[in-house]
């Protein structure tokens, strides 16, 4: 009986974590509000860094909606476009030694997007989770969910909808 | 307070706001519950290189932070406010290059919210890149009866 031996640990690990990594280098706005992600597995964490320029009332001291809606946006559009990359990455669709920003699948462009603020963004990290609802071939939905110190006190979430890239043609042969 | 002088609060306040000047906008009109806002095309706010286009997090950021400057130079409302939810629609990719602008007006306001719209546009055409929708918390001094 044949039996393929799983690939060593290190190399399907490189493998993701160059792809996430591509990923993000592919969005400059995502760094320069200092998102980063953590993996686990296929499981993204985003991860928000505490930066005095994201402020928005320093009276309070408060993070700004606008810095938290973009983390959220980030989030789910990440997390929206791993869930395919991953698909390609892992069927070889898309090989690793082609991963770079410029070779990507075009990333989901964003239709609408709803934040409910629902307590202040203290001014410390903040952690995100994107969940795809629903991933057409034309549209998803995602809801993200972000918090600061415990998991189960959301400090905000949101809902957007997204028109998804044309599909990645398995290569020929 | 003269509603002069309150526009003038909020300007400073606003102009004062470390994410906004992050983003480099610059608030070109306010009072009476109307707000416009610019925000300057930057590399850093790039959502995709391959086309140049602002991310549509900055746009959030930018039709926030004026649905809040239109909510504090309401005459109705005091000078403090929060988002409680924001909705945008996004119609159009930004042109690379062009400032955005944003104009938001407070519409209605109740003891505890305030209503805005808001719509942003790019150089000098007139069909919006995005409009948005939302309620932001009015700020009331503990123990004032108004």
């Amino acid at each position: 009986m044949s039996h393929r031996r799983p690939e060593p640990v290190q190399i399907v690990k490189e493998r993701r974590d160059k792809a996430l990594q591509a990923l993000v280098d592919a969005v400059p706005y995502a760094t320069f509000i200092g998102i980063t992600f953590e993996r686990r597995g296929d499981e993204l964490t985003a991860l928000l860094p505490f930066d005095e320029k994201l402020i928005g009332n320093p009276l309070l001291p408060a993070l700004h909606g606008g810095a938290i809606a973009s983390f959220l946006e980030v989030t789910s559009i990440v997390g929206l476009a791993w869930q395919s990359l991953w698909d390609d990455v892992e069927s070889g669709r898309i090989k690793g030694e082609d991963l770079s920003a410029e070779s990507l699948p075009r990333l989901p462009k964003t239709i609408d997007f709803t934040v409910d603020y629902l307590r202040t963004g203290l001014p410390r990290d903040a952690y995100a989770r994107a969940r795809v609802n629903r991933s057409g071939r034309r549209y998803a939905s995602v809801h993200v969910e972000a918090w600061q110190d415990n998991r189960s006190r959301l400090f905000a979430q949101a809902t957007g909808h997204f028109l998804m890239p044309p599909a990645v043609e398995a290569p020929l042969g | 307070m003269e509603p002069s002088e309150k526009a003038r609060i909020a300007k400073q306040f606003i102009e004062a706001i470390p994410f906004s000047r992050a983003l480099q906008m610059h608030l070109d009109e306010i009072g009476d519950g109307v707000a416009q806002i610019s925000m300057p095309w930057a590399k850093d706010l790039v959502g995709d290189p391959r086309t140049g286009v602002i991310h549509g997090g900055a746009v959030s950021a930018l039709m926030d932070t004026c649905g809040g400057a239109a909510v504090m130079s309401h005459p109705e409302a005091p000078a403090g406010t929060a988002t409680i939810d924001l909705r945008i629609d996004y119609m159009r990719a930004a042109k690379p290059g062009d400032v955005i602008h944003a104009r938001a007006e407070c519409y209605h306001v109740t003891r505890s919210v305030g209503f805005v719209r808001a719509s942003a546009w790019d150089g000098d055409s007139d069909q919006p890149v995005a409009t948005a929708a939302g309620a932001f918390t009015i700020e009331r001094p503990k123990g004032s009866s108004s």
